[in-house]
């Protein structure tokens, strides 16, 4: 504080309430179009990710209607877990999993945008451990996959006699199923580096209702993460 | 200072719990949903339900219902293209008939192409018929 408060007197025109925030850049008129500029350049990009995501649910729509048969019946495969046997949650609990690491993001974001640093960390320490929840559940679900050989496109050797005839479409199913989920885990894997990067700047303090951009910003990329596994679910785990 | 915090800190905790709530309630739903047998309506009504999910994520958790409308304008334009990217697609795959390349090798158990749909087993279309003439009026 003591360095902005010789900054009231030089700046004192610049900021709403007469105070220079350290993180007000020149070319922003008040730290609110500051937020309202990042916050528009995050919902574009937020449209490429709907985009790049749109076009594999495009590309698995019409793989299904020219294998539905396969389809179905390599979907039945995601119910089963490393040692074979049926168990057909993973799916909804990882759905679960997600819903509950995007209330636990927005808490933090409240918290931080009402000056509560303490509840800051520990909601996002939250949201980091239940994404680690989710990625050991889809490590759970992948081993599997590996053990059956249940692999996209030419790796595909499942040896089991129900999948065994016309492999086309199940290595297409698997070639789609991997792609997907392995993007969007890819997308978990990123949220995690960059909440462990808002709990390192949450504990040293940078956070206030001023200025909480960064909080703000991986809050709605975790969202999206969220939304667009509420696609996945159905349509890979829940097909009939 | 409390001023400005008013201006981005709508919703608050208990809006974020009721939505967490309505989104696990639509979870069980949507597996509810998915053990009867609706036919071909079964996507569509897992496909309806993820929609009201994706929704109340956007407008609560995401903020747009308290936020400036350019950014609902932006995340609705998005959607908008990528509905019209997939209508556009099934329009397509939905109407045309099957050609497939000479030199390919027959699946071996493949889903058969519906006979509706199979240009060897369909009647060549007919030439338009010229429209009946005015005589046969009855």
């Amino acid at each position: 504080m003591s360095t902005t408060t010789t900054d009231v007197h030089s700046h004192g025109d610049h900021g709403e309430h007469g105070e220079h925030n350290p993180y007000h850049q020149h070319h922003f008129t008040t730290m609110e179009q500051q937020f309202d500029t990042s916050k528009l350049g995050m919902w574009l990009f937020i449209v490429t990710e709907i985009l790049l995501f749109g076009g594999l649910f495009v590309g698995f729509g019409l793989m299904q209607h020219q294998y539905p048969r396969e389809f179905i019946e390599a979907h039945e495969h995601l119910k089963q877990n490393v040692f074979g046997k049926p168990f057909p949650l993973y799916g909804a609990i990882n759905t679960i999993v997600l819903l509950v690491s995007s209330w636990t993001m927005v808490m933090g974001v409240n918290a931080a945008q009402t000056n509560q640093q303490k509840k800051t960390v520990r909601f996002l320490v939250a949201t980091i451990l239940l994404a680690c929840v989710f990625l050991v559940i889809k490590y759970v679900e992948y081993s599997h996959k590996f053990a059956d050989h249940l692999l996209p496109g030419m790796f595909y050797g499942h040896q089991a006699e129900d999948l065994i005839k016309g492999t086309h479409g199940y290595a297409t199913f698997f070639a789609f199923y991997f792609m997907m989920t392995g993007l969007h885990g890819i997308h978990v894997l990123v949220g995690i580096g960059l909440l462990s990067w808002l709990v390192m700047r949450a504990r040293r303090g940078d956070f206030t209702s001023e200025y909480y951009t960064p909080v703000d910003l991986v809050g709605l990329y975790w969202h999206v993460v969220d939304m667009i596994w509420i696609y996945l679910f159905p349509l890979y785990y829940l097909i009939s | 200072m409390s001023t400005h915090t008013e201006s981005h800190s709508h919703g608050g905790p208990k809006i974020y719990t009721a939505n967490l709530f309505a989104l696990l309630f639509l979870t069980i739903l949507t597996v509810a949903a998915a053990s009867f047998n609706f036919g071909s309506a079964n996507v569509v009504i897992a496909l309806a339900i993820a929609t009201v999910k994706a929704t109340l994520v956007a407008l609560f958790f995401m903020h747009l219902v308290w936020d400036k409308p350019v950014n609902s304008i932006i995340a609705i334009a998005g959607f908008l293209f990528l509905g019209i990217f997939l209508m556009f697609d099934f329009l397509d795959v939905t109407s045309r008939n099957v050609y497939p390349p000479r030199n390919m090798p027959p699946m071996q158990n493949a889903t058969p192409v519906p006979d509706s749909m199979n240009p060897l087993k369909t009647p060549a279309p007919q030439p338009l018929t010229p429209a009946p003439a005015a005589e046969e009026h009855k």
